[in-house]
């Protein structure tokens, strides 16, 4: 296998397939965003403001929202190593926040004062695919200068070119995953590899799937047959949500909630559940193996999140730095073999091999054909179904 | 209403027609605070609240088109979550009164030197955060945690069963969250309770019981009044303890008014929703009151 092309041929060709499926809703959905400006409507309309300064040369700092355990951290020194590098080459003050648990909660934070053209505090956020999808949509982010992030010919060709972003304009991936079962290997030690096993009558009440809606009703549509990344109808998607309701009401599912389930798996609370690849890799890491992951027998979903310049941010130039820095594929290796997500970067598998080997070989890291043929991508959603699935999905579990 | 009225009544007494206009103009402060973070907000979501999305509009993108049928699908949507909110929110105001008027009354009555210790302690929790003292209830009450193993290890609980992610460990911290706010209210009023009353009640040859529930009950009702409405109101808009406590079986009103806002993007429902618990609050809240017949503290 060539150094500089970690993918097969044949692989690039399926994640592309599965990406661009997503894409066709893109065009239509920004056609749909002109003819909205005109019906002037209250709430979501592009934001009107004008365009943002750039203060990058005067104010050396960098703003970035991230979801938790998604950066090399060193609990010793209480830092993030690669970070604390690039702070200090770049004299830049980067401010990193875990602040994204849910792509719905944290836009619902932000899209008042992105509307408004009011600064939301942050000049990179890290959003999946669909919410990315959604805010270059609506004009919430900025183009990124190719200049400045000379790295981003890195990108895996596969990653290059999205439906969501034709030629990676506004947005560029950071890490990749998986989402499947996620189990305490001490209560569970033969596993969980289908949903029955998860769903097994010992696990009543332990069991925490996530409040992704994508992801949780991914895995519950393939179990039933159903291709989430194809054209399913709504009777298919509903009887996912019936076999969801009927898990909530026996009592099987004890909560649905993003990020924060690692919490429970640590405390006990929780023994088995539907998570993504990497938070299961890093805990296993840290509880001394305790914990394992694997994709459902019947097939998980693959996911990105991609980091963006919001339309509001001061400080552009600053975060093209950030991004850049993280496309060399030495960074790109140190951040994958802390977080255990698929790398984007086209050489950090041969810079992984110096770090660790074992992880160089990781089909959760460096995905082959056959790691990615148990894996769907959830089909793009027109703004009418998202909001009738996601509505179905938040009674389902409650709310 | 009848605040301002005592206030101008007493200005113009005191000082004549000389500066009427001073009270009103003490006001301004107060009711400007209000106009802006209060009224106005209430109309921008009275106008979200009857909004519809338009055919093929983008995700959170709504138009004004005054269709009051909102308020009827919201209801029959999460009519469970505002049943449950209510109930939910009653027995913690009940536990709190329980647990808060022996406490108040032993603050005022017999702490002696103790007095502003104990206060103080009934304060301390403040000084955290509530999401760190709900997590840590979460904590306290997990599965693998000291209570949950001492009640399995007496057989009190099965070993399979737990006391998180469950309406109890919900009405548990939503009255450990409330408490102070009822100890307080009771306490002040407790404390202002005449102590010749007490006294001439036992003169009259009253026992204990019949002091209690002649004298010092019906004296400390304003505390009781104020107490449970503090408590109530705004547990019955709680959703943090749902969130971090409950399952999803247990969700509150608050919880389907975030999850609409945030994960739906469904302003308008959101915004009736929000409209009905305030409306439900305020006609409960009258009804208790008139029939509390402490109309003039509030």
């Amino acid at each position: 296998m060539p150094i500089n092309s970690p993918l097969s041929p044949e692989t690039r060709a399926l994640i592309k397939a599965q990406l661009s499926r997503r894409g066709f809703i893109a065009g239509v959905g920004g056609a749909g965003a002109v003819g909205l400006l005109a019906a002037c409507g209250t709430k979501g309309a592009k934001s009107t403001a004008a365009a943002v300064v750039d203060a990058s040369e005067t104010e050396k700092i960098v703003r970035w929202a991230n979801w938790t355990l998604y950066l090399d951290y060193d609990d010793k020194a209480q830092n993030y190593p690669t970070l604390e590098a690039f702070k200090k080459s770049s004299g830049l003050d980067v401010t990193y926040k875990e602040d994204v648990d849910d792509n719905n909660t944290f836009y619902g934070k932000v899209a008042g004062q992105l509307k408004l053209g009011k600064d939301i505090g942050y000049d990179i956020v890290t959003l999946t695919d669909w919410m990315a999808g959604r805010w270059i949509r609506l004009g919430y982010t900025q183009a990124i200068d190719t200049d400045g992030v000379p790295n981003k010919a890195n990108i895996l060709p596969a990653l290059a070119n999205v439906g969501f972003d034709p030629g990676r304009n506004n947005s560029l991936t950071w890490q990749t995953g998986f989402a499947g079962f996620g189990w305490n290997k001490e209560k569970l030690p033969q596993g969980v590899h289908s949903l029955d096993d998860l769903f097994a009558p010992a696990n009543k009440g332990r069991i925490e799937v996530l409040s992704e809606m994508r992801d949780t009703m991914g895995i519950i549509m393939q179990y039933q047959g159903v291709d989430p990344s194809g054209a399913f109808t709504e009777a298919q998607f509903m009887n996912a949500i019936d076999f969801l309701k009927g898990k909530i009401a026996d009592g099987f599912i004890r909560q649905v909630k993003g990020n924060s389930y690692k919490e429970d798996l640590i405390s006990g609370d929780a023994i088995a559940v539907i998570g993504w690849s990497g938070d299961l890799f890093q805990l296993a890491t840290e509880n001394q193996g305790k914990f394992d992951f694997a994709v459902p027998d019947s097939g998980g979903t693959l996911w990105s999140d991609n980091m963006m310049i919001p339309s509001t941010s001061t400080h552009r130039k600053n975060a093209e730095m950030v991004m850049n820095y993280y496309y060399e594929p030495a960074v790109a290796a140190q951040v994958a073999a802390y977080v255990n997500y698929i790398c984007p970067v086209e050489g950090a598998q041969a810079e992984m091999e110096k770090i660790n080997p074992a992880l160089a070989n990781s089909p959760y890291i460096f995905p082959d054909a056959t790691a990615l043929s148990k894996v769907k991508v959830f089909a793009s959603l027109s703004p009418d179904d998202e909001t009738k699935y996601q509505s179905a999905f938040q009674t389902a579990t409650g709310n | 209403m009848a605040f301002v009225a005592a206030i101008s009544k007493r200005s113009s007494t005191v000082r004549g027609i000389k500066r009427p206009s001073t009270p009103y103009l003490l006001l301004i402060p107060g009711l400007s605070w209000l106009a802006m973070f209060f009224i106005f907000p209430l109309f921008t979501l009275a106008s979200t609240s009857t909004q519809t999305a338009p055919e093929g509009a983008d995700t959170g993108t709504y138009v004004q088109t005054f269709r009051l049928a909102n308020y009827i699908d919201a209801f029959v949507a999460s009519r469970e979550q505002f049943l449950r909110s209510i109930i939910y929110a009653l027995i913690a105001t009940l536990l709190a009164l329980a647990i808060s008027y022996p406490l108040a009354y032993a603050i005022a009555f017999k702490s002696g030197k103790w007095k502003n210790l104990l206060l103080v302690l009934v304060v301390a929790p403040f000084f955290t955060s509530f999401l760190l003292r709900t997590i840590a209830w979460k904590q306290i009450l997990g599965n693998e945690g000291p209570v949950v193993t001492v009640l399995r290890t007496l057989h009190v609980l099965g070993p399979q069963s737990g006391l998180t992610a469950s309406a109890f460990a919900v009405v548990t911290g939503m009255t450990y969250n409330f408490l102070p706010f009822m100890t307080l209210p009771l306490y002040a009023s407790l404390e202002r309770i005449d102590p010749r009353t007490l006294e001439a009640a036992s003169d009259l040859y009253a026992n204990g019981l019949t002091t209690f529930r002649k004298v010092t009950f019906p004296l400390s009702l304003p505390g009781v009044v104020a107490g449970t409405l503090l408590t109530f109101i705004p547990a019955a808009g709680d959703y943090i303890n749902a969130t971090l406590l409950g399952n999803p079986k247990t969700k509150m009103i608050g919880n389907v008014i975030e999850s609409r806002f945030f994960e739906i993007v469904d302003y308008p429902t959101a915004a009736a929703l929000s409209f009905m618990l305030m409306a439900a609050i305020l006609i409960l809240v009258m009804a208790y009151v008139r029939r509390a017949g402490t109309d003039e503290l509030v």
